[in-house]
């Protein structure tokens, strides 16, 4: 359905999008994913028609932005970060001058009950844009993306700034539109790509550095190498004993204290289940375990950190961070860096665009 | 060039002047300022020439097409709305066109209601042909009023392409307001000082963005075809530029 090709912008000197390709299917919903500045909105706005590439070829539907603008941008619905809504028309006069304004030839009050319906702004038809609530809006703008039937939605950034609930109604709209239009979506909250979308794209300083579909990686991350075992016994020395195992790579003790019981954070080498033999040592020291808990990996931390792989860190990395005492586990930069390179390896393979213009 | 499109935008910036003030706000200035002008250049002065009516009648176009012009583009821009219309299938030019099409609409048809004005004169010319006993005329002349009506109106055109021109350079009404103003009263201007000037050189050029000069012969009742060339390429030039702005824009 779209087809990005070596797709390069430059801003003067500053290069925004630097040689990105990617493909997706038709009925896809893929989740565009990036610290800020990393070149989402840049290639989205490109993608919408709004910017126009520096070099490389983009296709919707077969067609080229370049040759036929008007087509593409008949085939696409787009939500740009701050929803373009005249304030002082009420939404019925707003969805009306949108319908108009593409030109589309189904029938009016049909259509635009119909994309109510989904959205549901019907309750706030005939009121005035300026008073609605930035929840209200932000559907609005939905709605407008959605007239004329669009086979391909974009989204940049569509639950920032609402509340909780109203981003829960929007990925679940979101995950309706799915079901037959291509969605492309652009954030950068994880869960919000782990609970909507098919298919990650990670973008870092204009190149895609991770193109996944969010099953593998979920899969890959639910592998579980990671625990938070209690032990009753004196912190020092089980610390030391956890310390010298050479199935553990990764030790720490946790603040929690449960009874006599304290937490320690436990990574496993890799590939090695080290739990039944912990439970043995233990039980043979006198230091009973009372508790297990596998916690699979974060999925952002691996995100972090392929981030941090291919940038400096510096600009994504939460000054919170630190004070959690935790940064990316060795299991996640594992992965982390499968992911950057099967990717690396991917993007290799693309054939080279010879341009025409 | 998809002309639904066109007219979608037409109809909304039309609508637009008149769901905020500025639309009502504009027809008042201009209505109340035709009328004191017809007042003191025609009844005050017992004269039917209608010239000196509709020369200062553009001397408030530095005050009103401002009006007209200075949201067009920038609010857009400001508000972010231009991505909806240049992500929709419309053409740029299309959606200039439509923008420049509804203020020209708006403005042509204050001036045409502003005509309003010559029924006082014609009502007076009534009674003083009935008491009169010559054959001259007496009244305004037709060709004259109709000259400068048309005269008037290609000079709005020019100015609202300025304006727009301007408007699309800026976020900011306020600044596409300011440069506009000075913009179109040093169109008028430098008619009046350019006689002034010693150099024929400095003259000539001058006299290329001279909007009044070429009003003169419209005043006389004649309809000057190169004077209509030039109002329509000036308009046309600017619209042009707006669209090159956006185009620059896209691929800046």
């Amino acid at each position: 359905m779209i087809k990005i090709d070596h797709l390069v912008k430059n801003y003067g000197t500053n290069c925004a999008v630097d040689d990105v390709s990617f493909e997706i299917a038709p009925g896809e919903i893929v989740g565009f994913l990036g610290p800020n500045g990393a070149g989402k909105s840049t290639t989205m706005n490109i993608l919408a028609g709004y910017l126009s590439s520096t070099a490389g070829r983009v296709m919707v539907d077969g067609l080229n932005v370049l040759d036929e603008p008007l087509e593409v941008k008949r085939r696409i619905g787009y939500l740009p970060e701050q929803p373009p809504l005249y304030l002082d028309m009420t939404v019925e006069e707003y969805l009306i001058f949108v319908y108009n304004l593409k030109g589309c030839t189904m029938n009016r009050t049909k259509h635009l009950e119909e994309i109510c319906d989904v959205v549901k702004i019907k309750d706030v038809y005939k009121r005035v844009i300026r008073n609605l609530s930035k929840g209200y809006r932000q559907r609005v703008g939905i709605a407008q993306a959605l007239i004329g039937n669009p086979p391909v939605i974009i989204f940049d950034e569509p639950t920032v700034g609402l509340d909780p609930k109203q981003i829960i109604e929007i990925r679940n709209l979101i995950r309706t539109l799915g079901k037959d239009h291509t969605v492309i979506l652009s954030t950068h909250i994880l869960q919000e790509v782990q609970a909507v979308c098919d298919r990650i794209i990670i973008i870092n300083k204009g190149k895609v550095v991770a193109d996944e579909l969010t099953e593998n990686i979920n899969r890959v991350a639910d592998g579980n190498r990671r625990y938070r075992v209690k032990i009753c016994g004196p912190q020092r020395e089980v610390m030391s004993m956890l310390n010298d195992r050479s199935d553990i790579s990764y030790v720490e003790a946790l603040p929690a204290r449960d009874g006599e019981a304290y937490t320690y954070l436990v990574e496993s080498a890799p590939n090695i289940d080290m739990r039944k033999s912990l439970f043995y040592t233990l039980a043979q020291k006198g230091w009973p375990m009372v508790g297990m808990e596998a916690l699979g990996m974060s999925l952002e931390d691996i995100f972090i950190s392929i981030v941090d792989k291919t940038g400096e860190g510096e600009r994504v990395r939460k000054p919170g961070k630190a004070r959690r005492g935790r940064s990316a586990t060795d299991a996640e930069k594992d992965l982390a860096q499968a992911i950057i390179d099967s990717t690396a390896e991917a993007q290799k393979n693309i054939a080279p665009y010879e341009g025409e213009d | 060039m998809p002309t639904y499109t066109m007219f979608a935008i037409f109809k909304k910036e039309l609508r637009a002047y008149f769901i905020s003030p500025v639309g009502y706000v504009y027809t008042g200035i201009f209505l109340a300022a035709a009328a004191l002008i017809c007042a003191y250049t025609t009844i005050q002065q017992a004269s039917y020439s209608t010239t000196s009516y509709f020369q200062y009648m553009i001397f408030t176009f530095i005050i009103l097409i401002p009006l007209l012009t200075m949201r067009l583009f920038s609010e857009e821009r400001k508000m972010r709305t231009e991505q909806l219309l240049l992500t929709a299938p419309v053409s740029i030019t299309g959606m200039v066109f439509g923008k420049y099409l509804a203020a020209l609409s708006l403005f042509v048809a204050t001036v045409l209601v502003s005509c309003i004005n010559f029924f006082p004169l014609l009502s007076y010319a009534i009674t003083e042909r009935s008491s009169a006993s010559s054959n001259a005329h007496v009244g305004p002349v037709g060709g004259q009023v109709l000259g400068c009506l048309i005269g008037v109106i290609l000079i709005g055109a020019c100015f609202i392409a300025v304006g727009l021109f301007i408007s699309s350079l800026t976020e900011s009404q306020l600044s596409a307001a300011v440069i506009t103003v000075a913009a179109i009263a040093v169109m008028i201007l430098v008619g009046i000082f350019n006689q002034y000037i010693g150099s024929t050189v400095v003259r000539t050029v001058l006299d290329w963005i001279s909007v009044l000069n070429r009003f003169d012969r419209f005043a006389y009742g004649l309809f000057d075809f190169s004077a209509l060339l030039y109002y329509l390429s000036i308009s046309g030039v600017f619209l042009f530029l707006t669209v090159r702005v956006y185009e620059k824009r896209r691929w800046g």
